[in-house]
């Protein structure tokens, strides 16, 4: 087996699985949707059709009777409820596990238990006895073998031939036509198996004109021949006679077959995918045309009058049968959308993307070598040149991050199934709201998003939001919602999971924080503080654990893993109101808009949507003592960043002259003061970790490459605003003891 | 005239004697419409009708719903090949019901 292609299948599977599963829920809603049973079905179908290419035979023969039902179903032989949608939830389920078999190369030693859960899911889905099912759970592989593979029902037709109505009109004999010459030549084509002669519109006979022609005929024709060369027979006729073709039922799943292997190359029009395959003739299709021009004319005429489709104008002239115009609608509605869709994406392997995006990370970097270059030997004539490309190298920045972002909707729509199946498991009536689902963020945060929502989720749904009863009995309506959502704020994403539950009860974690060391009873903590000791480890007001959460490990991970993205986490809530919990996140970790300051020799970067202003201070407005700055009447603390680094005074002299500036930093917030030495504005800054020894440091998050060459130290402005209030209480507090 | 008329006790005895077909069709319906009201009783012998086509088929047709209509009887006998043909070609020996006797050529 090529690696690839059982790459290709397990990706495509997934995908296909989760598209299932989506539609699944979404007929839970709204069951007779067709667009939701139809993908459904093409999940299942696309997947047994390419587990049959790669033989799986045991998924083919788990997935072929879904398939079934769902053809059952949509064809309305079988009714959508509840319990089926469980079911073919079970059935998705299923399938993941046959296909994670695959992944994990087991395919040629599928656990049995496995197989005989299968069975046992399929019985219950097509109502089969225990027996049948036996037979099937000992050789799956030959059930799937031997079953009809045909989507489309063969109806049983003793003849097989090609119908051929013929009206003449009047004037025919006069035009010179025979109409029996043209039935002679007719035998040459083939065998008329029957023949039925009309007289319909002949008048009586004294008013029967014998050289006004009344006959009509309706022919059955056997014959290899296709429709061209039929209709050809009546090429002289077409004027003096109405000539319909219909073409026997094995013709028709030719046709059906061939409209399967249209190229979808270029999406045609109706009519000319019919003509195409054979299944109209030019003649048939311009005749049909000229009839809805005439209806389209009278349309204009009068607005009431509806405009008939090609197609229906088509079957209703007889010329084509019905299943023939409706594959041929949705093959081009298939084509339509491919197309659409592969003008939309292609496909790229997320290593190459990476490299893309390092590639253009050192031509950021070289190009402010070169910036520089130019600026320090005043190189008047490359001065413009270099800003031209300087601009350009913005967009190809700007455009390459772009390529890695993704929509955080399909993150959050993963989550219905989490909130449907543990609001069933737990009684509870839980709606789950998605907003924003189009906001984006880098693909690598997305994916490392995950975990921590997942759990912010759950305690949402098992901690938060009551049970109906006690809900009602709170005055709150019996169903909870839990809300999702995502927008973006300066340089960030914003995350929101919003519940409308129980809330969170400070009194408890105020005691189950103190009962576990982590604040002293005498400490005075606000409201927001103590809500943040929800995120400290071992910290869970729930008494009981359940399976879902409650043990106390949650919260602490999911902090340490926003952490790890740069992100914050922050929640808010009131008891019976209900819980917010807010992430920010950074859209990116790859380049970022810095901001450079300077302190003595020493280059720091700040991320510029950080950044709310710049001022110049002298010493007077700063309070040393408690680390706090007057800024307009606003109250921050600051912090220096030359003492907070240790930075060595490369003048001598008093401090108290020397010029320093405050860079307002916010987050979230929060606000604080940096202050420095030098501002040297703004700039691209390439994010390059910082090797494994470093990576516990507070305040800084990573480090770059300046065009000089030298290094500059990328402030984790969150990390340094935390430990400047740290240390203004601090220092507050040695003051207040003293 | 293109047929021959003879008539006894009631049955109208007629022979065809020309081809059937666009170019005789007026003049024959009138003649051979005019024998069907006259008589009870019709028979036309085709014996003599070298060629045939739709407008002499729908003649033949004409006839045969007029005999119902009319309360009268029709018979059509001695078909020629020529008949024969378009009968077969179209099916409708059984629609017009007359025995019809092979030419000898192609009896077997």
């Amino acid at each position: 087996m090529v690696d690839d292609m059982k790459l290709t299948f397990l990706q495509e599977s997934e995908e296909l699985l989760q598209q299932m599963e989506d539609a699944l829920l979404a007929m839970e809603e709204a069951p007779d949707d067709e667009e939701h049973l139809n993908s459904v079905f093409r999940a299942m179908h696309t997947i047994k059709g390419a587990a049959g290419i790669f033989g799986y035979d045991f998924i083919v023969s788990f997935t072929h009777p879904v398939e079934t039902v769902m053809d059952q179903v949509r064809s309305g032989n079988r009714s959508v409820d509840s319990d089926l949608v469980a079911l073919l939830l079970e059935c998705k389920d299923h399938t993941a596990n046959l296909v994670q078999t695959v992944a994990s190369d087991n395919e040629d030693n599928v656990p049995a238990e496995l197989l005989e859960n299968g069975c046992e899911i399929l019985a219950r889905l097509t109502g089969e006895g225990s027996e049948n099912n036996s037979v099937k759970g000992a050789t799956p592989s030959v059930a799937g073998a031997s079953s009809p593979i045909e989507a489309e029902p063969q109806k049983a037709t003793p003849n097989d031939n090609w119908v051929i109505a013929l009206d003449f009109k009047q004037d025919a004999l006069r035009n010179g036509l025979d109409p029996l010459s043209f039935i002679r030549y007719l035998q040459r084509l083939g065998e008329i198996v029957n023949i039925i002669t009309f007289t319909h519109d002949m008048p009586a006979a004294n008013e029967m004109d014998p050289e006004t022609c009344y006959l009509s005929f309706r022919i059955a024709l056997h014959s290899d021949s296709n429709k061209d060369e039929i209709e050809s027979v009546f090429e002289f006729a077409v004027d003096d006679c109405d000539i319909r073709i219909l073409p026997p039922h094995s013709k028709q799943i030719t046709y059906l077959e061939l409209l399967e292997d249209v190229e979808p190359e270029s999406v045609q029009r109706l009519g000319d995918i019919l003509v195409g395959i054979g299944a109209v003739t030019q003649q048939e299709l311009e005749g049909a045309l000229n009839e809805q021009e005439a209806i389209i004319d009278e349309a204009v005429a009068n607005p009431e009058q509806k405009v008939k489709p090609l197609g229906e104008i088509l079957v209703e002239r007889n010329v084509v049968a019905k299943p023939v115009v409706e594959k041929a609608l949705k093959k081009q509605e298939d084509n339509r959308e491919k197309a659409s869709r592969d003008a939309q994406y292609i496909r790229v392997d997320a290593n190459r993307l990476g490299q893309l995006i390092n590639l253009v990370g050192e031509l950021v970097i070289s190009n402010a070598a070169v910036k520089l270059m130019v600026d320090k030997y005043e190189i008047q004539e490359a001065q413009e040149v270099v800003a031209g490309v300087d601009n350009l190298v913005e967009d190809i920045r700007d455009h390459a991050l772009q390529l890695r972002m993704v929509q955080i909707g399909d993150t959050f729509s993963r989550f219905r199934r989490v909130v449907r199946d543990v609001s069933k498991e737990l009684n509870k009536d839980i709606k789950l709201v998605i907003t924003g689902g189009e906001a984006e963020l880098d693909k690598t945060v997305v994916e490392k998003i995950n975990d921590p929502l997942t759990h912010l989720v759950r305690n949402s749904l098992d901690h938060g939001i009551e049970s109906p009863e006690e809900r009602l009995a709170k005055g709150k309506p019996a169903q909870g919602v839990l809300r999702l959502n995502a927008l973006h704020d300066s340089g960030h994403i914003v995350i929101q999971i919003a519940d409308d539950g129980a809330g969170l009860n400070v009194e408890k974690i105020r005691a189950k924080a103190e009962a576990i060391g982590l604040v002293k009873p005498d400490q005075v903590l606000s409201h927001r503080e103590t809500l943040r000791l929800i995120f400290e480890p071992g910290l869970s007001t729930k008494t009981q654990a359940s399976n879902l959460s409650g043990r106390g490990v949650g919260m602490d991970v999911v902090r340490r893993n926003i952490d790890a993205l740069r992100g914050t986490v922050e929640v808010d809530s009131s008891v019976d109101k209900g819980t917010v919990v807010t992430i920010h996140l950074p859209l990116t970790l790859a380049i970022i808009d810095g901001f450079m300051v300077g302190v003595s020799g020493e280059r720091y970067v700040i991320p510029l949507s950080m950044v709310e202003e710049c001022v110049e201070i002298d010493n007077h407005q700063l309070d040393e003592q408690r680390s706090y700055v007057n800024l307009r009447g606003d109250v921050m603390p600051f912090l220096r960043l030359r003492e907070f680094f240790d930075v060595p005074d490369d003048e001598v002299g008093d401090h108290s002259d020397r010029r320093e500036s405050l860079v307002v930093v916010r987050f979230g917030r929060t606000k604080a003061g940096l202050v420095v030495d030098q501002l040297f504005g703004e700039l691209q800054t390439v994010i390059k970790p910082l090797g494994k020894l470093f990576q516990g440091l507070k305040g800084i998050s990573g480090a770059t490459v300046l065009g000089s060459g030298d290094i500059a130290l990328i402030l984790d402005v969150q990390g340094v605003i935390g430990l400047a209030s740290q240390r203004g209480g601090h220092k507050q507090g040695l003051v207040d003891h003293a | 005239m293109s047929i021959d008329v003879e008539n006894n006790n009631g049955v109208c005895r007629v022979v065809v004697k020309d081809e059937m077909t666009i170019y005789t069709a007026a003049a024959m319906k009138t003649d051979l419409m005019d024998q069907l009201t006259r008589c009870d009783e019709l028979e036309i012998s085709l014996q003599d009708v070298s060629e045939m086509d739709s407008a002499g088929l729908q003649l033949m047709l004409l006839l045969k719903s007029e005999e119902q209509k009319l309360k009268k009887e029709l018979r059509f006998v001695k078909h020629s090949q020529a008949v024969i043909d378009v009968l077969e070609i179209l099916d409708l020996v059984a629609h017009f019901g007359d025995p019809i006797v092979l030419p000898a050529g192609e009896a077997q």
